[in-house]
């Protein structure tokens, strides 16, 4: 049995983790929660020029063609460093959905614009204060245009490509609209974690492309960045766990390290369960994504719920355990915390996610 | 990433299926599973499949050849166990002997000892216990009482041990004693191992909340172990017990009991208000959550798999299996309770029944997170071992035994 990374993804991973370290990515995601700007432009072009944006898209379009496992490794040091980039939205949705439906010109349009960071995509999804549902999209698509308002795009104030969820009469799919178009407007929306920006986007009769999707396909992508999402949710839970421990370990109280007690040992100890559930459900997303295995609805479900769930008791406890420090402004504790709360907002729900999970399995012993 | 055998490992599947097949029955699905009728039947039938074990070369699959084993690797021993689960043979008893008593002698007797003790041990055909905890030492183990003095060459034992497995069938145990009271707790301790037949043991089972009895308090009156039998120094003894404990923690692992599966079934069947129970969203919720928790342990362990298939020590995943699944357990064995709504009160004992599954869970569970060390006491494990965070400041360090506060229980 071999269910585990390769010594090279294994590098890569490595290598991802220092250079984050060393561009001190944690303290930039500071610097755009505090300034002005949407995202950390220097980051991002040494992201770019790391190949990191290029690792999944096949080299015909302009990529590295690696795989997705090389992808889910970056995306864990990614969610450690709170990377405040428009990765997510670039790589794992926008990327993702052009390659999986685009036709093979709009492939060659996009995906090395994208492959090479000269273009920034983003998906356009949520509509209201619910989760969006096949009925409950009111997005329209008919003769070339798209009209409608979506809300809290993630990274919709900076990306030039849009991925739009649309009903075109007979049902929800995918369409691809340029940010530049007429009728496209952007207003920034203020958000718990302002070091990833989100914008309000309506479309007014904007020229748009159909991707041959209808909404299973809708799904489907989600399912797929949902692994990739998982691996940033975990990175940043591990991050949270050792936060904690340092903390605990240089803390003294009642004249003794409060690390040692049980307390905060047990505190630790949920931690750590939490984590390896997420890594392990996490592995299985990863092999599902990237044999495009049957079982990737399940897994994919599997591995979202266990790293959303493993991120929330990880970044709330790690405050708890700092105590009055970890709710100043000053300690990172709150940007993991925030953080924590944007990825599990950012593609669905944790209650969305479970009646998928279960539907998943009633599905999958049907047959 | 794949879960695929390598070429050696796909060999040595088929060679253990194969000698499985002309052996054994295959299971019929994943309910049908070895029974036996009464303790004795099953110690019968155990013995009789161990020797079988023995004849063909997979008895202690760990061991030396020399005492009956086959020195195969790690992986080959989850191989085997693989394997094994689609059979319907006889198990339990030996586990213990096998698992923790066996690596003890090995370190620790002379020559002689283990040639003597080691290839019955092996077969079955002498069965060993364990004979650590007492009624006032559970999680602090090393707060042990039982008073062993030597005189000439003849150790007296004095005292009485708890929770002791398969005492009244057992031949031989492992004992840990106190040798010197007024030594530091950890410093007075020393190991043997004793004939279960010597007078002045008594062997009382201990009845548990299931009703059933599968432990036993011993009782140590006047009882003479011969020096010989002492293993590791005097006042070793801690040193010699975290052989056996370690063994006994990697031992303890996944609960058995209903599962997600079960719960799963049990949900697409069961009415609950009117409309099937899988349809009412908190049950989803729920199962959704043992799934991921199922689901986490089970590509944990595969994730352990792995590093023993590239000749690697494990990582601390393993640590977590027994808290998680003993957790899981209890609450779907209270779900599945709930789900018969006040009916779930009415105890059955029909074989087989669905109910008597999760009445089983509903008492096992409570004892399965103490078994093998209580749900905290592995948190600790995780913090100290894994986390590497300190120990928690202790009231007896450094006192002698005698001095240590007792709150007279």
């Amino acid at each position: 049995m071999n269910f585990e990374f390769s010594a090279d993804q294994m590098q890569l991973k490595d290598i991802a983790r220092k250079f984050l370290e060393k561009e001190e990515s944690v303290k930039r995601a500071r610097n755009v929660l505090e300034g002005d700007a949407s995202y950390d432009e220097e980051l991002w072009s040494q992201i770019i020029e790391m190949g990191f944006t290029a690792t999944a898209i096949p080299e015909e379009y302009g990529g590295l063609g690696l795989g997705y496992l090389e992808l889910c490794v970056i995306a864990e040091e990614l969610g450690r460093s709170l990377a405040p980039t428009p990765f997510s939205s670039s790589v794992y949705l926008a990327s993702e959905a052009i390659l999986n439906y685009g036709d093979d010109a709009t492939k060659q349009a996009l995906l090395p614009a994208l492959a090479s960071g000269e273009k920034i995509g983003a998906f356009a999804h949520s509509e209201a204060n619910t989760s969006p549902t096949e009925s409950n999209i009111k997005c329209s698509f008919s003769e070339g245009s798209l009209s409608g308002t979506k809300i809290a795009v993630v990274d919709g104030d900076i990306a030039n490509v849009f991925i739009v969820t649309a009903n075109n009469g007979s049902g929800v799919g995918l369409y691809l609209v340029d940010g530049s178009s007429d009728g496209v407007e952007i207003t920034t929306q203020p958000t718990l974690d302002p070091s990833r920006s989100h914008a309000a986007v309506s479309f007014n009769n904007a020229s748009a492309t159909e991707l041959k999707s209808d909404w299973s396909d809708v799904l489907g992508l989600l399912d797929r960045a949902a692994v990739l999402f998982s691996f940033e949710q975990l990175g940043g839970a591990e991050a949270c766990m050792d936060m904690a421990k340092e903390y605990a370990m240089g803390r003294y109280a009642f004249g003794r390290s409060i690390a040692s007690f049980q307390a905060i040992k047990h505190k630790l100890a949920d931690m750590f369960i939490a984590v390896e559930l997420a890594r392990s459900n996490c592995y299985y997303g990863a092999w599902a994504l990237s044999t495009d295995a049957p079982e990737l609805p399940t897994a994919a479900a599997t591995c979202r719920v266990s790293a959303s769930q493993a991120f929330h008791e990880c970044s709330k406890e790690n405050i708890q355990t700092h105590g009055g420090m970890g709710f100043t402004w000053e300690f990172d504790c709150h940007l993991y915390y925030r953080r924590c709360r944007q990825l599990a907002a950012n593609i669905g729900s944790q209650a969305i996610w479970k009646d998928k999970l279960i539907s998943s399995l009633e599905r999958a012993n049907q047959i | 990433m794949d879960f695929n055998d390598t070429p050696e490992e796909a060999q040595f599947r088929k060679e253990a299926f194969d000698w499985l097949k002309d052996n054994a029955p295959l299971k019929e699905g994943p309910k049908d599973s070895w029974r036996a009728s009464s303790e004795e039947e099953g110690l019968k039938e155990v013995k009789v499949w161990q020797n079988k074990l023995r004849d063909g070369g997979w008895a202690c699959l760990h061991w030396p050849k020399v005492y009956g084993g086959r020195e195969s690797t790690p992986i080959e021993r989850v191989i085997w166990g693989q394997e094994a689960s689609k059979f319907k043979i006889p198990g339990g008893y030996l586990e213990i002997g096998q698992g923790m008593a066996g690596p003890v002698m090995m370190m620790y007797a002379t020559e002689e000892q283990k040639e003597r003790y080691l290839p019955p041990m092996a077969t079955g055909e002498e069965i060993w216990c364990q004979l650590f905890s007492e009624p006032a030492a559970g999680s602090d183990v090393a707060g042990i009482k039982t008073k062993a003095e030597l005189d000439g060459d003849t150790w007296t034992i004095n005292g009485q041990k708890v929770w002791t497995s398969g005492a009244h069938f057992s031949d031989y145990g492992i004992l840990v004693t106190r040798s010197d009271p007024s030594a530091p707790k950890h410093k007075g301790l020393t190991f043997f191992f004793v004939d279960m037949k010597s007078p002045g043991i008594e062997v009382k089972p201990i009845k548990q909340i299931s009703g059933g009895a599968n432990f036993n308090e011993v009782y140590f009156t006047d009882v003479k172990i011969p020096d010989s039998q002492r293993l590791g120094a005097v006042g070793d003894g801690w040193k010699v017990s975290l052989t056996t404990l370690m063994n006994e923690r990697l031992a303890v692992g996944d609960a058995s009991g209903p599962d997600f599966q079960e719960a799963f079934s049990l949900a697409r069947g069961q009415d609950l208000n009117g409309k099937l129970a899988i349809e009412n969203d908190s049950v989803r919720e729920k199962l959704a959550d043992w799934y991921c928790q199922q689901s986490g342990l089970k590509y944990a362990k595969y994730r352990n798999i792995s590093a023993l298939s590239r000749g690697e020590t494990p990582g601390p995943q393993s640590s977590i299996t027994k808290i998680v699944s003993g957790n899981k357990l209890q609450e779907i064995a209270n779900f599945g309770l709930d789900m018969l709504d006040s009916a779930g009160i009415l105890r059955t004992d029909e074989e087989g029944a669905e109910q008597s599954m999760y009445q089983y869970g509903f008492y096992g569970a409570a004892g399965i997170r103490i078994a093998g060390g209580t749900d905290e006491i592995l948190k600790n494990i995780i913090s100290e071992q894994v986390l590497g965070m300190p120990q928690d400041m202790r009231a007896d360090k450094g006192l002698p035994f005698n001095e240590i506060p007792t709150g007279n229980k």
